[in-house]
């Protein structure tokens, strides 16, 4: 069932400042780059044999760009050294503009980095003052153009909408910028107001949107449609990929519950029957590998049932859907939900149509007493 | 058997009977000091969380007296709730006399007078208590005086004494020797043994609590239950001490329990006769009254499958609460299920808390009622506890409702809150007193029926905890009563539908609409919810149905966290109950008792 070929995930805990609608785990504090680049070298000593062959590797976080060459450079020799990769592995580095330069971009693609995730969000100069991105939005487009000049034939950029006071029109504005590149890829993402993050306080309902219902939906049909009309394939909620050569791989591996090994703190791990994360905190994973322990913080093992729900609530999460075989005996609720139109039934697989993907979350619900 | 005494602690709620009973425990047997607390016998999880008694308790104390015998007293805490007066009542059936407390801060009470006339009925000897004397706003002399005047006892009788302090023990203990009564009863005549509780062990079937009148049971004897006549061998008897204590013999006088592998629950019947097989009593022993419940609900197991479940637990459960009756109940909406009758809203709260609690079933409880009486055209009379009963409006001459009469206690700065609160609830035949200076007694007649319902919180409020409340029964009157019933997207929901008063139909059916329409989370269509009485909607609320429900967020390789919160809403769907096409969750079909605000 499970391809033998696993992801690599390395979490780079270090941002520069902390935007106020993350709650990503990431610290200010660079000054434990050094620690943490040791720790990382030793874990991965852990699993070296679980994991022998990856053709992913997903350096996200965080801020992965805040990486020096110093640093990245031996990071990537470790992990190349410990780990065989598939010659044609996605090596995909996630960076924001402002880290970008044209050196920089080439060190990347010395080091075998054939994909970049530029996490731009908007390219609305107010916009990206509200949410405290460091960049600009000139900076933005210059940063995409560098990196095509630098040879990156991959590029995926990370956008946010329902934005406070955006309107449909202002969003259009940053998916034509966007476009304009012609990117292989784009997430995009809706602002969710996080508890205990900053915009979460100021806008007081932690776990809401700002947006009604109806508004939503605009947003997110709208998205799709525009997209889509661009020639891209709306393959998972919130990503879009020119095409299926382009869809993310390593992303892949997480909805489609391949293995994969994840290092850093914080980071998650599937070995296809046990899912195990690491501590959070960067001191007490540098602490425990320090001392020679694994960093892992809590694992399970998943039940006959568990993994049916999660085939269901990822499937379901993406164009492709879930096998009917994972729908035995729910035929009735099939036939319900695609009388509804939001499943489809084609090619032995239940997939969501547009409209179901605007209820992805309570599909599997239809699905279970 | 002249050194046996058998008595009830009696009293009204919170006067001190649990407490009591700790100092006598304390003053006759060792008491391990882990097993020490505040009222030990209340062993019950719910009993120590709600800081009152629920069951009657049973505890055999060995004394020895100034007159240097050892003496047998086996002591029975009652509850003062009005709610489990029959816990009372089947007490009094195994003793020869009691000890009635008196609050010396509060003075005779409602449930202090019931009781006394309960002790009385059984002919039992009566020790008044005048407790909490250790307390700065005693009362002594006016206690004296309430027992001389409304107890018609002879206060000089009374024994002071202070459960809290230890005060009065020693007295009260020689008192209970040299003035209650020794059973009467020959060990030697044929067994009569009456039943007054029971539980059951999933291991040993029935144990069964039981005082012996005549002759004498052990372990080996085949006995027979006098009104099924089924017969069984003993396997063990005993005391009740701090734990169930294995005896020889139980004989004439003595009240202890008894085992004999009865593994069919209701083959045991509380106020049943015991008797030897060979050599039986002539004629069983009176039994019980049936309780008289006088608010009504149905429950229903949250998924059919479990409607036998239910069941057993019912019956397993009316061994320990002989309080409740049941009958088998059914409904469009909810399938198969029960109406139970309860002796009021506590009663009705501690049954469900405790079948969750104890037999681990999730229930819906329908709102709950009363019990109405109609004359038809015909003359007939009917008399319905249940909505679903409720007799063709054309055929309906007459009908009547039960009333309490009410006694409300308050400073009297409430007065004017508590008046407009009972007018609301349609109060009639106010009467004001002042038995204390600065308090107010107000008396008012009202229908049990809007009693039953948030009264007694909504008298919390309104007198910001200060109002007190009792009643008592005194009725049928005259009434005008309809149906109101709650439609879902037009379809009737059968639970859900209640019997009110005309005057307050549009009231209760706006509140129903209102309070669904925050219980019934949204769907994938339009829900209407409308309250109608006969064909006409007087009420109504929309729903209106999702159209997103998708987080367009990045959750990583974090699978774990996105399948956890579907576990739980998967656990949250568990309580949910599908009512046509429309999925309701269980704390809706109570959520209609919640009050406005
Ligand atoms: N000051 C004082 N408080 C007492 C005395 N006896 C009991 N109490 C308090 O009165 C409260 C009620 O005591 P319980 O023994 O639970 O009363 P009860 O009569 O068993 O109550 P129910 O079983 O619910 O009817 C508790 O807070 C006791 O501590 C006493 O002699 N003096
Ligand atoms: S959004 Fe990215 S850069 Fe901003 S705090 Fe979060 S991880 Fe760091
Ligand atoms: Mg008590």
């Amino acid at each position: 069932m499970n391809s033998p070929l696993s992801g690599l995930y390395v979490h780079v805990p270090f941002c520069r400042t902390k935007c106020p609608y993350c709650d990503f785990y990431s610290v200010t504090d660079l000054g434990l780059m050094d620690t943490w680049l040791k720790a990382v070298a030793a874990e991965v000593q852990f699993y070296r044999n679980d994991f022998p062959v990856c053709d992913s590797l997903y350096l996200g976080g965080g801020t992965p760009s805040l990486l020096d060459e110093d640093r990245l450079g031996p990071l990537m020799e470790v992990l190349q050294g410990e780990i065989k990769f598939t010659p044609d592995a996605e090596v995909t580095l996630e960076a924001n503009p402002d880290d970008l330069t044209p050196a920089r971009l080439s060190f990347y693609r010395g080091l075998g980095v054939n994909r970049l995730s530029l996490g731009v969000q908007s390219f609305d100069e107010s916009e990206l003052r509200l949410l405290g991105r460091r960049h600009t939005a000139r900076q933005a487009e210059e940063a995409v153009a560098m990196a095509r000049q630098a040879g990156f034939a991959n590029l995926s950029l990370d956008l946010m909408y329902a934005l406070p006071g955006q309107t449909l029109a202002g969003w259009e504005r940053t998916l034509q910028i966007a476009l304009a590149c012609r990117p292989e890829h784009l997430s995009c993402y809706q602002l969710t107001l996080e508890p205990g993050t900053a915009l979460g306080r100021k806008y007081g309902q932690a776990g809401k949107t700002l947006f009604n219902e109806d508004a939503e939906r605009e947003f997110f049909l709208f998205t799709s449609g525009y997209l889509e009309g661009e020639g891209y394939l709306h393959y998972e909620i919130s990503n879009f990929a020119r095409g299926e050569s382009r869809v993310c791989r390593h992303n892949l591996k997480y909805w489609r519950r391949r293995r994969y090994l994840g290092l850093g703190p914080g980071a998650h791990s599937f070995d296809g029957r046990r899912r195990w994360w690491n501590h959070r905190s960067v001191v007490r994973y540098c602490e425990l590998l320090t001392a020679g322990k694994p960093p892992m913080a809590g694992s399970e093992l998943l039940t006959p049932e568990q993994v049916r729900l999660e085939r269901l609530l990822l499937g379901f999460r993406m164009r492709d859907g879930v096998e009917l075989e994972s729908l035995a005996g729910r035929e009735e609720d099939l036939a319900n939900l695609a009388s509804r139109g939001w499943l489809r039934v084609e090619g032995g697989r239940a997939r969501p149509t547009i409209q179901g993907f605007l209820v992805a979350d309570r599909l599997p619900l239809c699905f279970s007493d | 058997m002249p050194n046996i005494r058998n008595f009830s602690i009696i009293a009204h709620i919170d006067h001190g009977k649990s407490t009591l009973a700790d100092r006598l425990i304390q003053a006759t047997i060792l008491v391990p000091e882990r097993l020490v607390r505040d009222q030990m016998l209340d062993t019950m999880d719910l009993e120590r969380e709600r800081g009152i008694t629920i069951k009657s308790n049973t505890i055999t104390l060995p004394y020895v007296a100034a007159d240097g015998r050892e003496y047998e007293l086996n002591l029975i805490d009652t509850p003062g709730h009005v709610d489990f007066s029959y816990e009372v009542s089947r007490a009094l059936a195994s003793c020869e006399g009691v000890l009635l407390l008196v609050d010396a801060s509060q003075g005779v009470e409602a449930q202090t007078l019931a009781n006394l006339y309960l002790a009385m009925e059984h002919d039992l000897e009566i020790i008044p208590v005048i407790n909490k004397i250790d307390l700065p706003q005693a009362d002594i002399e006016g206690v004296k005086e309430q027992i001389r005047q409304e107890l018609g006892l002879d206060p000089e009788g009374a024994i002071l004494c202070s459960a809290k302090e230890g005060i009065g023990i020693e007295t009260l203990l020689e008192a209970i020797v040299r003035r209650i009564p020794p059973p009467a009863g020959s060990p030697d005549a044929p067994l009569s043994a009456l039943i007054f509780d029971a539980n059951y062990d999933s291991f040993r079937g029935s144990v069964v609590s039981l005082r012996v009148f005549e002759g004498r049971v052990k372990p080996g004897d085949l006995i027979r239950f006098m009104s099924t006549g089924n017969v069984y061998k003993v396997e063990e008897v005993g005391i009740f001490s701090l734990a169930r204590l294995p005896q020889p013999e139980l004989g004439a006088g003595d009240v202890g329990y008894l085992m004999a592998n009865i593994k069919t629950v209701r083959d045991t019947r509380i106020g049943d006769t015991v008797t030897l097989d060979a050599n039986p009593a002539r004629q069983a022993l009176p039994g019980f009254k049936e309780p008289k419940p006088v608010v009504f609900a149905s429950i229903y197991p949250l998924s059919n499958d479990d409607y036998q479940a239910l069941a057993d637990a019912l019956e397993k459960y009316q061994l320990n609460d002989a309080a409740i009756v049941f009958q088998k109940d059914s409904s469009a909406a909810l399938g198969q299920g029960f109406r139970c009758g309860f002796l009021g809203l506590l009663h009705l709260e501690i049954v469900q808390e405790r079948l969750a609690r104890e037999f681990g079933q999730s229930l819906i409880m329908t709102v709950p009622g009363v019990r109405y009486e109609f004359i038809l055209t015909d003359g007939q009379m009917v008399a319905v506890d249940n909505p679903q009963h409720y007799p063709d409006p054309a055929k309906i001459q007459q009908t009547a409702e039960p009333y309490i009469r009410a006694a409300i206690m308050v400073p009297e700065r409430f007065v004017g809150a508590v008046m407009k609160l009972c007018t609301e609830r349609r109060g009639e035949n106010p009467h004001f007193s002042n038995p204390l200076p600065g308090r107010v007694e107000l008396r008012y007649d009202l229908p049990l029926a809007e009693v039953i319902i948030d009264f007694y919180d909504k008298l919390k409020s309104v007198t910001q905890g200060y109002g007190s409340f009792d009643y008592d029964l005194i009725g049928y009157r005259e009434s005008d009563l309809v149906k109101l019933d709650i439609l879902l997207n037009g379809e009737k929901v059968d639970a859900l539908s209640m019997i009110v008063h005309r005057r307050r139909a549009r009231e209760w059916a706006v509140r129903v609409c209102e309070r669904l329409k925050e219980e019934i989370p949204r769907q994938q269509f339009k829900i209407a919810i409308q309250g109608a009485i006969g064909g006409k909607i007087i009420a109504r609320e929309t729903i209106s149905a999702f159209r997103k429900d998708v987080t367009a967020k990045c959750y990583g390789g974090d699978i774990t966290r996105k399948r956890k919160l579907l576990e739980k809403q998967k656990e949250g769907k568990k309580r949910m109950k599908m009512v046509g096409q429309v999925t309701i969750p269980q704390s809706a079909f109570v959520a209609v008792l919640k009050s406005g605000e």
